[in-house]
């Protein structure tokens, strides 16, 4: 069992190991969507809540799986629970609101694949956190996909105005700027004592 | 993720088996030119034996689902089949895994949980959906032979070069000598983001210098 408080769990999750800009997962989404800032928001928001329900999910599998003695299942389970979350998301947001669904079209349903959620229910497994440490961890990974995402579409919308050289446009002036975003919250690193 | 299956939607079914292989390396190569598969990319390749390994696991699922979604291809539902595809590929990874652990501990605990997130690696599903589930096995099999040789050597690539500037030593051994002063960050995740542009930024330059050739040439004939 580990025994670390909630507040640091959060704030470890979002700043200091954020889940983007230090341990690269969900990049993705985070080249992909992040061109209008608009989007990025929804994105983050759609992404974070599938995160928070199949962190809960696999906090119940990974108990379930240790009882039947059976840990060679749990990466296969894992993904199963996501792919029906990311499902039961996409119905949801169909039926709510059909402005969204088509504003984040293939993206939605490539949430399954994306590697930030399974990272959450990984990680949170492999350092044992209890039930209420997975959700506030869960949150935390969220909230600093989140915020990466938007911070990314920010500095893209003001680029877009830039006068950048043919040759860097596109993903290479992405990377750099998000090695860039990386490079500063390596400063964050500081809070971790 | 979008443009991979542009890509792919006109692939031909009539080219020569060896095409099959030979675009995942340099045509369509699945980092430099499709920018898929990212994560693992910029996060196992501070070492070029971490890239190496990291590789070699990748190309070896992408071998074997993409020879199993093909076999089941006539088999399995539409509605399901990304599901389906998704359960083949973890299947495929668990061994990789457990693999991974019998030969070489230290190993497996470098690379961490980044061996399990091979799930998800976007690459590997979309040559499934893209590739396999239309085309015959031997097809696949080439396919993802090709796509998972590219892989290995893009992923080392990065981690060579991410090594020697960054620990000054290559595979773990010292190449400049003690006189070198190492170049930290790139070792650093900042590292990663800033080596993946540097080669993005060549592999551009090389085709604009190409086309440029190219036009040149057209003008004078």
């Amino acid at each position: 069992m580990n025994d670390t408080a909630l507040w640091t769990l959060f704030v470890d999750a979002c700043l200091i190991n954020n889940f983007v800009l230090v341990y690269f997962l969900g990049i993705c989404p985070f080249l992909g969507v992040s061109g209008k800032l608009a989007t990025a928001t929804r994105m983050g928001a759609a992404v974070s809540f599938v995160m928070l329900v199949s962190s809960m999910c696999a906090f119940g599998i990974h108990a379930l799986l240790v009882a039947i003695d059976a840990p060679y299942l749990q990466l296969i389970s894992f993904i199963a629970v996501i792919a029906s979350t990311v499902q039961l998301v996409e119905m949801f947001i169909r039926k709510v609101s059909p402005a969204l669904f088509r504003a984040l079209g293939i993206f939605l349903p490539l949430i399954t694949t994306n590697c930030a959620i399974l990272g959450v229910a990984l990680f949170q497994t492999n350092r044992g956190y209890g039930f209420a440490q997975s959700i506030v961890y869960a949150l935390g990974a969220g909230a600093g996909f989140t915020l990466a995402l938007v911070l990314i579409a920010g500095l893209r919308e003001k680029l877009e105005l830039a006068r950048t050289p043919d040759l860097v446009k596109g993903t290479a002036i992405t990377l750099v700027l998000a090695g860039l975003l990386s490079l500063c919250f390596m400063g964050f690193a500081g809070l971790s004592q | 993720m979008g443009s991979s299956m542009a890509i792919d939607a006109s692939d031909i079914r009539t080219s020569p088996g060896s095409d099959e292989f030979l675009k995942g390396i340099w045509q369509q190569n699945p980092i430099f030119v499709q920018v898929l598969g990212m994560c693992p990319v910029l996060a196992v390749s501070n070492t070029a034996k971490n890239a190496l390994a990291m590789g070699l696991a990748t190309a070896f699922v992408l071998l074997m689902s993409n020879m199993v979604v093909s076999s089941i291809r006539n088999y399995v539902p539409r509605q399901v089949r990304i599901v389906t595809f998704i359960l083949v590929i973890a299947t495929f990874v668990t061994v990789v895994d457990y693999l991974i652990q019998a030969i070489d501990l230290e190993l497996h605990k470098s690379l961490g949980s980044f061996i399990s997130l091979i799930v998800v690696n976007c690459l590997i599903l979309g040559r499934a959906e893209a590739f396999a589930s239309r085309n015959t096995v031997s097809r696949s099999a080439l396919d993802g032979l090709g796509m998972g040789v590219g892989f290995c050597m893009a992923l080392l690539c990065l981690g060579a070069v991410r090594e020697l500037l960054g620990n000054g030593s290559l595979f773990g051994m010292a190449i400049f000598g003690d006189r070198f002063q190492p170049w930290v960050v790139m070792v650093l995740p900042a590292g990663g983001f800033f080596a993946l542009a540097a080669w993005l930024l060549l592999f551009s330059w090389i085709a604009q210098v190409r086309a440029r050739r190219v036009k040149i040439e057209e003008a004078t004939s």
